[in-house]
């Protein structure tokens, strides 16, 4: 299979890579560059698990092409933590007790992000919203939706 | 969430020190940083992945399969087919006695429901596997399905599955797991009013985030270690021992945290083929399945049709009750023998009812199986018994809610199926429930207690 | 037509364990040489949690802090036979089989404590902070640290322990039926309120509030996760889920999240949630199973409250808003 080229940066770290032309950002992440945070559910787009942020967008890596991510900047939750210390929506899932199996927590807390730093204090409505495409089968959402609202509380303290 | 401390106070000593804390979970700090590792974030080099050729029918017999262009397909490393399977009929519950073999591991001469497994194909990778499996070719001879519990136990219904000789599960106890306590025919001549009516639901997928799967690894010495998210280790171990004929001793389970089970991943149908590829290729495999398998190939929560009939006195009492359950297994038992009759003893439900017949069914149908789920044989009852229980309180014009206190079971109780209640709170539920949702019942239920005697 | 609102209650037991028993786990557990324990399994955390709450049960029993307890778990080349997590018997079943294992191991760590102490074993007692001390005299103790030590380099004994739980299998009597399906159950009682669009046949569940016996909540925190959760599937199932719509035709299965429908974060029902606690007599500190005992009893509920709210019964599952619909233009004909 015809190999490409690409260069992007995975959590701030320059990374090049031969890739399959036409293997999705999810495999690549996962299989040549060893982060597994973001997750295969579905490799259609329907579940959210493989969320990440391509320029701070939020994408689903599982329908997005790896030479389409030239020059991009791609963040992961496995990338989140800086220097041991665990970011306000990871603090977050936990004090809210807001994951189980915990294989949709890495695409939640993408989707969150996402929501935060564009809406630093988002509504319940907001939140909902960000999280929509995102599924889970195990908390019922509730504790998901208040992890996000909490994060989002610590953070707009910490700027205060 | 709340903690109602003052019921059963009498009960427990509050004096635990780790336990009735709110602990952190261990696993979540993993969680939350994507560090927990998942039985798929494993890349193994010259790993091979594996697509199943599954039947487009939900019944047919197999004239011929022919693998010869899938073989020469880029990439393809191996095909598998039955021939290739030590011991390719079986059983999963074969471990606790519960047979007879009944399903294939690979379709040798029928397949019996739409989407079972027929041909493996495995390749370089997951592009060429499913390339080379659209080049498998089989010949069918389509025959006539049942899709149906109520038709598949009409006499001279097509057969499902030869290897039980009729559309139903055979117990000891014969066509259904009977239970007879009392007299229902006598019970239903004393009742004031008798109500009889079905109750229907269909599949329920478990729909967990992460797929069913595996990837295995030939260990160098003969042995096979498989990563898998199956809900039991040594279940799948011991039925991959017998259906590859190859001694436990070689196998090696890892587990380790699972994307959610809900009973959709205590059948053994990844783990023995891809250990069986790895052990015909000596090289890494990989078999997860896609969204689509997990929705429509593994196995749901089982359909089932109740019919409930029972005889009430005007002042609320239930004299009778009779159950007849079905259970649609599909075209395999699975664990459906086992679900079917664990709702023989449930169906009386949380009340004493002096008279109970239940006779519970296990049908097979050309459908998906049907095996475990969060609940089965228990979440459906009762869905059928507390409707049933709505109904039977209008009809004799009583408060719902009342009407059970009327007949919740308590200590000392006899329940159908021949044991003393023991540990019964219904009566205490209701009562926080009552409290809880403002809905007024008269104080005589409030001061009622589920203890001996009271 | 109109928005309708309408109440449903339903109340239910269910059986903790593996119906009829005859579903053995099993469990190891044995000290380090500084005095931290490890309980080795074969059993599989699906997400609700199982590891830390062995890890909690083992520490009660031992007498130390939860997080000086390891759990190795899910590996068939190091952990015992566990028959599998399903059937609401992870709980029970393995909790029990680590209290045994504990027992024997917290035995031989107050044995080696009395050598150093100079002591009966039995007049030890552990206060749960590390330390092992002569009843009624705390200040005559020795740390389990140095007693970890004691055992391994100057006494040469192992602080382990072994366990094993077997609910004995029933067997079903042919005629009667009469058998032991389970040693304990769960109990629920659930009042829900839904507002049904009779032009639509749409349902809102309003609230769900619903109140769990439990045996004993040994993790409240994760108790709630299972409840919560819980109640959530199976509002799911009673108006949302099916492989097979139109159940036993075998058209329009879904395939995938887009078409296999579930309430998402925007379609969540306010819900309460209170436990009550009658410990079981054979459960781990008194625990029965939640897993599944809490997914039940809204199902009915819902279509107790449907039929209160527009007067039709739908007695098939999923109640969609077809079949309400269906019924209602039934009812309007009769």
């Amino acid at each position: 299979m015809a190999k490409v080229p690409v260069q992007f940066t995975l959590n701030g770290e320059e990374k090049a890579e031969f890739v399959d032309s036409g293997a999705t950002l999810l495999k690549v992440v996962r299989d040549k560059l060893g982060d597994t945070s973001p997750k295969s559910g579905c490799n259609q787009g329907t579940c959210g698990a493989c969320s990440v942020l391509v320029d701070g967008e939020l994408r689903l890596s599982c329908l997005t092409l790896a030479e389409t991510c030239e020059g991009a900047h791609i963040v992961t939750t496995g990338g989140l933590a800086k220097d041991g210390v665990l970011h306000p929506l990871q603090r977050a899932f936990m004090d809210e007790f807001a994951a189980q199996c915990g294989f949709c927590t890495p695409g939640m807390i993408m989707a969150a992000k996402a929501l935060l730093d564009r809406t630093p204090d988002p509504s319940r409505d907001e939140v909902v919203e960000a999280l929509s495409g995102n599924i889970c089968r195990c908390t019922g959402y509730e504790p998901i939706i208040r992890a996000v609202l909490t994060a989002a509380r610590a953070n707009s303290q910490n700027a205060a | 969430m709340k903690l109602a401390k003052s019921y059963f106070a009498d009960q427990r000593k509050d004096d635990l020190k780790e336990l009735g804390q709110g602990l952190q979970r261990s696993d979540v700090p993993g969680h939350v940083t994507g560090k927990t590792s998942y039985f798929a974030d494993r890349h193994f080099p010259g790993m091979l992945y594996l697509k199943m050729v599954r039947s487009p029918h939900d019944h047919a017999r197999i004239r011929k399969i022919d693998t010869s262009e899938a073989e020469k397909h880029p990439g393809v490393a191996r095909v598998i087919t039955h021939k290739d399977v030590p011991h390719n009929v079986y059983t999963i519950l074969i471990l606790i006695q519960v047979g007879p073999e009944d399903e294939q591991v690979l379709a040798e001469d029928k397949v019996r429901w739409k989407g079972e497994a027929v041909v493996a194909v495995l390749a370089d990778s997951q592009r060429a596997a499913e390339e080379a499996a659209a080049k498998v070719k089989i010949d069918y001879e389509v025959l006539p399905a049942v899709l149906d519990i109520e038709e598949a136990l009409k006499p001279g219904a097509p057969l499902v599955n030869e290897y039980h000789g009729q559309n139903y599960y055979m117990y000891d106890s014969g066509a259904s797991r009977k239970v007879r306590f009392g007299d229902v025919e006598k019970g239903f001549a004393e009742a004031d009013h008798i109500l009889e009516q079905t109750y229907f639901s269909s599949p329920i997928e478990q729909a967990p985030t992460e797929t069913t799967g595996c990837i295995v690894t030939p260990d160098g010495n003969d042995r096979f270690t498989c990563y898998t998210n199956t809900q039991a280790m040594f279940f799948t171990l011991d039925n991959t021992s017998i259906i590859l004929q190859m001694p436990g001793h070689k196998l090696h389970m890892v587990g380790g945290t699972v994307g959610g089970g809900f009973g959709g991943k205590v059948d053994v149908t990844v783990e023995p083929i891809a250990i069986l590829a790895a052990k015909l290729t000596g090289r890494p495999v990989s078999f997860i399945y896609s969204r689509h398998e997990e929705m429509q190939i593994s196995s749901p929560r089982a359909a089932e049709k109740i019919v409930l009939k029972d005889g009430v006195m005007n002042d609320g009492r239930i004299v009778a009750r009779q159950v007849w359950g079905y259970t649609d297994a599909g075209a395999y038992s699975r664990h459906s023998p086992y679900g079917a009759q664990k709702g023989a003893a449930h169906y009386p439900g949380p009340y004493t009812i002096p008279n109970v017949w239940v006779d519970t069914w296990c049908v097979y149908t050309n459908r998906t199986p049907s095996s475990a789920m969060r609940g089965f044989g228990v979440t459906i009852a009762d869905f059928a018994l507390e409707v049933q229980m709505d109904k039977l309180a209008r009809l004799i014009g009583m408060d719902p809610l009342e009407f059970r206190f009327i007949n919740a079971y308590r200590d000392g109780d006899m329940k159908a199926h021949r044991q003393e209640t023991t540990g019964a709170a219904l009566i205490e539920c209701m009562q926080e429930a009552s409290r809880l949702a403002d809905w007024p019942v008269a104080e005589k239920y409030l001061q009622m207690s589920s203890y001996k005697g009271s | 037509m109109a928005i309708r609102r309408g109440r449903g209650v339903a109340a239910i037991n269910y059986p903790t364990g593996m119906n009829l028993g005859g579903d053995p786990s099993q469990a190891l557990v044995h000290s380090t040489p500084t005095g931290n324990f490890m309980v080795t399994l074969s059993s599989v955390d699906l997400g609700q949690g199982l590891k830390q709450v062995m890890a909690q049960i083992c520490a009660e029993t031992i007498g130390v802090k939860t997080e000086q307890v390891i759990i190795d778990t899910a590996d068939t080349d190091t952990g015992p036979h566990c028959m599998g997590t399903f059937a609401s018997r992870g709980t029970h079943r393995i909790g029990n089989a680590v209290i045994q294992a504990a027992q024997e191991a917290r035995q031989v760590m107050l044995e080696v404590a009395a050598e150093a102490l100079e002591v009966n074993a039995s007049d030890l007692d552990t206060d749960g902070e590390g330390n092992i001390h002569v009843k009624g005299a705390p200040q005559k103790s020795i740390s389990i640290f140095d007693t970890a030590l004691m055992a391994h380099f100057k006494l040469g004994r192992s602080i382990s322990g072994r366990g094993m739980f077997l609910v004995p299998r029933s067997y079903p009597e042919v005629e009667t039926g009469a058998m032991k399906p389970s040693t304990c159950y769960a109990h629920a009682c659930t009042v829900a309120d839904v507002d049904v669009d009779d032009e639509t046949g749409e349902v809102t569940v309003v609230s769900v509030k619903n109140v769990f016996e439990i045996g004993r909540a040994l993790n409240p925190k994760m108790v709630e996760q299972q409840l919560v959760g819980g109640s959530w599937m199976v509002i799911s199932h009673a108006l949302y889920e099916t492989t097979e719509p139109y159940y036993p035709a075998r058209d329009h299965g879904g395939s995938d999240f887009n078409e296999y429908l579930m309430p998402g974060p925007g379609d969540l029902a306010e819900t309460e949630i209170v436990v009550l606690e009658r410990p079981a007599a054979d459960g781990p500190y008194g625990a029965k199973g939640p897993g599944e005992m809490c997914a039940n009893p809204q199902i009915p509920a819902l279509a107790n409250a449907i039929f209160d709210a527009v007067g039709v019964r739908i007695d098939m599952m999923p109640i969609t808003p077809e079949r309400i619909l269906r019924a209602l233009k039934e009812q309007r004909s009769a």
